[in-house]
């Protein structure tokens, strides 16, 4: 029965080429502008390490003195060098690391290559077993690097294939700010986005290339870079002593008891600071895990979300136009369709050939769409903005494609059919 | 023309007419809303930055390893561009107007122990700034050359609270003076920071706009008579003929890279071009919002033409019959273009009230201002000319149809 409608819904849309077209135009163009808008919704607001984010947490306190005080305000997003130590040793967490983003000269040993700046992040130890983080060759450095300052660092399998070309480069020498650091690492296929754990530095786009001891970064003087906020008489200034914060500190937490354990601990810890007189203000802490800590950082720029309110709207306009479309072909096909109710043909019958027909328009509809979305994916990512080499359709967003453009479709075709069928035969029939 | 006919007609198509009400209703709220967000990023595109845009190039660069000598390497740069052919001025500065990084912004207060900062504000400073920038001063004086004290010694003394070597002067944009002292002059006020820092207003310069974040008052700038170094995160801003720029820019590079090889360049560019890449977000996104437009005015006007046409092929015996009975071809093109006029003022009234609530969640999302009363009639207008357009092709063949179709069956 379905392959006989299909060959009816053929013969129809054959029947008014021009019409045909214009459905199928207006359900390529809706589907395309929106998925191309929701590819860059999903892919900007992705979960950047899947299956781990709900045990990851950002610990924030307010250590700020009483200018410019609010009730209510939300704690800084980052910690100051003497909370983030504490913090630190304190070991409460399951796992926690401590860090910042920096900027670091690399003179490589080749005489060809001129020096260039490399991001890096020096951080302690639990980063890369907290992040998950993959390694190509060689291995992380531990607690005992970190308390030692050894001359360790890891770096990017990019910047490995940049000075080595790709062989094992662990154990070898890294020149870097004029310093000697032996390569311990390579880190293997390792690029969150959105870049959740400092998103002073950059939201989206490359990750650091080259990976030390936070200890290390200290004793050798090495640049910070990334926000720092100040109060008082504070600069913009990453100093142990500044009343500044200019840290990130993260925080693994197995059980949401322990999160909540945890919580507390941050109370207390705000309430001795206080009474040591270092903090001013009562215990003000956040403890939010990582989805949340992207939804409250509001991660996802404000266009892409406004691109995409403007592609569902436009995705609607384009439905509305298909369903006055429909209604008025199928209406149109009164008279045919009276005869196949007169010839014994049941309302359920017609209604499914004409939902067949829209199904077709959608499918057809659909796959226009999809090359649409794929042109308009290439344009997006020619954009200047940094998450745009980001943005590629998978296999999820492919199907959701196909999907949306027929169950919208045939939601577009479900009125119209409904209204064709509930024709009188015997009306049409007489009217001939 | 008597419009009852054509309400009853439409009486008898309820669902179909309505679906193209909405849909101009829809295409009419969202176009209103997208030209005024267009509207809303050419203006910020707009903004003045006060300088001299086209004459200035910009040269940034890091240095690898400690940097002992580095005020006297700058005096040394400084000297070298000031030689080269073409260079009008050089300045070392902090930051630039409208170059999305801002590294250093200050609270400004008015009184001693106060708690919140009346104004937040770009803080400018580096050596020969106003001079090579080409802001001009409104009122007061520049700085003298012995007011000038080393960032170096500024940021410890302003942790130390020491006031001996923090500037005691400042020259505010006209935007700040304006603003904390609406009626009189600013000049010889005393404004504080951090933990009451004192500084005196010694001028008043013409607008000069801040590095980013724009909607915290795009002019509201401070200067203050602090040197710094490259090594420190200055920029080398040369000033000269816009014919020149590009040899300049060559021969400067050149000229500091033999005084030293050993720094890395991070940044080389005109004015003109820091400024376009400052905007690039926006532009890209007034380019998409033109896109959606056509887009949009398209698939409405493709559809009242394809609906149009079934309604005039549904009623072409009618049309027979009113031929047939002694009406001209222009009653019948009138006809059609009346009945769409009818339901195009409908879906523009429901348009409207669309367009305002999408505003209202824009203003609450998005911090965008109301939208303007003028957007209202030009929407109308516009999808009363797109609808008009649209149905021009079939009332047409409407109006061809011959009087004898009335006495055919079918």
């Amino acid at each position: 029965m379905f392959a006989y409608y299909l060959e009816l819904a053929l013969r129809s849309l054959k029947r008014n080429k021009a019409l045909t077209a214009l459905m199928v135009l207006a359900i390529a163009l809706g589907i395309g502008a929106s998925m191309t808008t929701l590819t860059v919704l999903h892919v900007l607001s992705g979960d950047p390490l899947p299956g781990r984010s709900s045990l990851l947490y950002a610990p924030q306190l307010d250590p700020r003195d009483m200018g410019d005080y609010q009730p209510q305000a939300e704690p800084p997003d980052q910690v100051t060098w003497i909370d983030g130590t504490n913090l630190l040793q304190a070991q409460r967490a399951d796992r926690q690391a401590l860090m910042t983003g920096g900027s670091v000269a690399i003179q490589p040993t080749q005489s060809a290559f001129d020096p260039f700046y490399e991001t890096a992040r020096y951080t302690t130890a639990d980063f890369f077993p907290m992040f998950g983080v993959p390694f190509q060759y060689g291995h992380a450095w531990g607690a005992a690097e970190d308390a030692t300052s050894a001359a360790v660092v890891v770096i990017s399998s990019k910047l490995n294939e940049k000075l080595f070309g790709g062989r094992d480069s662990s154990g070898r020498l890294l020149r870097l700010e004029g310093h000697a650091l032996r390569i311990i690492g390579v880190l293997g296929d390792w690029r969150p986005n959105p870049h959740f754990y400092d998103l002073n530095v950059k939201n989206y786009g490359e990750d650091e290339g080259v990976y030390l001891p936070l200890s290390t970064s200290q004793d050798l003087h090495l640049k910070h870079l990334g926000g720092a906020d100040c109060w008082g008489n504070g600069g913009d200034d990453a100093t142990h002593t500044a009343p500044c914060v200019w840290l990130q500190f993260w925080v693994q937490l197995d059980t949401p008891a322990k999160a909540a354990a945890y919580h507390q601990f941050l109370v207390h810890y705000s309430q001795e600071q206080k009474t040591l007189g270092r903090f001013l203000r009562a215990p003000n802490v956040r403890l939010r895990n990582l989805m949340q800590w992207l939804d409250y950082e509001q991660v996802v720029p404000g266009d892409v979300r406004l691109q995409s309110w403007l592609a569902l709207g436009f995705l609607l306009v384009c439905l509305v136009n298909t369903v006055g479309l429909m209604l008025a072909k199928f209406l149109r096909r009164s008279a045919e369709l009276g005869v196949r109710r007169a010839l014994g043909a049941s309302r359920r019958a017609l209604f499914s050939q004409l939902l067949v027909e829209s199904g077709v328009i959608g499918l057809v509809g659909g796959l226009g769409g999809l090359m649409l979305a794929y042109l308009g994916l290439w344009l997006v990512r020619r954009q200047p903005a940094d998450y745009a080499p980001l943005v590629h359709l998978d296999g999820a967003m492919l199907l959701l494609t196909i999907v949306l453009a027929v169950g919208a479709s045939l939601l577009a075709g479900v009125l119209p059919a409904w209204r064709a069928c509930h024709i009188a035969p015997a009306l049409q029939l007489k009217s001939n | 023309m008597d419009i009852r006919p054509i309400l009853s007609t439409l009486h008898r198509h309820k669902i179909t007419a309505w679906l193209l009400i909405l849909e101009i209703a829809l295409t009419c709220g969202i176009v209103c809303n997208a030209v005024f967000l267009i509207n809303q990023r050419l203006q910020r595109m707009d903004i003045p930055s006060g300088i001299a845009e086209h004459n200035l190039l910009q040269i940034k660069f890091a240095y690898v390893g400690d940097q002992t000598d580095a005020y006297a390497q700058a005096q040394t740069d400084l000297a070298t561009l000031q030689q080269i052919a073409g260079v009008q001025a050089v300045a070392l500065v902090n930051q630039l107007p409208l170059s999305g990084h801002a590294m250093s912004n200050s609270g400004i207060k008015l009184r001693p122990h106060q708690r919140q900062a009346s104004l937040e504000v770009a803080s400018y400073y580096g050596q020969n700034l106003l001079t090579t920038l080409g802001v001009r001063l409104i009122s007061g004086r520049d700085f003298q050359p012995d007011e000038l004290i080393d960032l170096k010694s500024v940021l410890p003394a302003l942790h130390g609270g020491e006031l001996k070597d923090l500037p005691h002067t400042v020259i505010v944009a006209q935007a700040v003076a304006v603003r904390l002292w609406p009626d009189q002059s600013a000049l010889g006020k005393t404004i504080y920071f951090g933990n009451d820092i004192p500084m005196q207003v010694v001028g008043v310069s013409a607008p000069l706009a801040r590095p980013n974040m724009l909607q915290m008052g795009a002019q509201n700038s401070i200067v203050f008579p602090i040197r710094l170094t490259a090594a420190e995160g200055g920029s080398y801003v040369i000033r000269t003929n816009p014919r020149d720029r590009e040899q300049v820019l060559k021969s400067a590079l050149a000229a500091l890279k033999r005084l030293d090889p050993n720094r890395v360049v991070l940044e080389q560019r005109t004015y003109d071009e820091l400024r376009q890449d400052h905007f690039q977000d926006d532009r890209a996104m007034a380019g998409i919002l033109v896109g959606v437009i056509a887009a949009l005015l398209l698939v409405t006007a493709l559809g009242i033409a394809g609906l149009a046409s079934f309604w005039v092929g549904q009623r072409r015996r009618t049309i027979g019959v009113r031929r047939a009975l002694g009406a001209t071809r222009a009653n019948i093109l009138h006809y059609f273009q009346t009945e769409n006029f009818v339901l195009a003022t409908i879906g523009i009234t429901l348009g409207m009230l669309l367009a305002y609530g999408i505003n209202l969640f824009l203003m609450l999302h998005y911090e965008l201002p109301r939208l303007p009363a003028i957007y209202f009639p030009m929407g109308a207008i516009t999808l009363w000319v797109i609808g008009q357009l649209a149905v021009l092709g079939p009332a047409l063949r409407a109006g061809a149809v011959p009087p004898v179709v009335a006495t055919r069956s079918v």
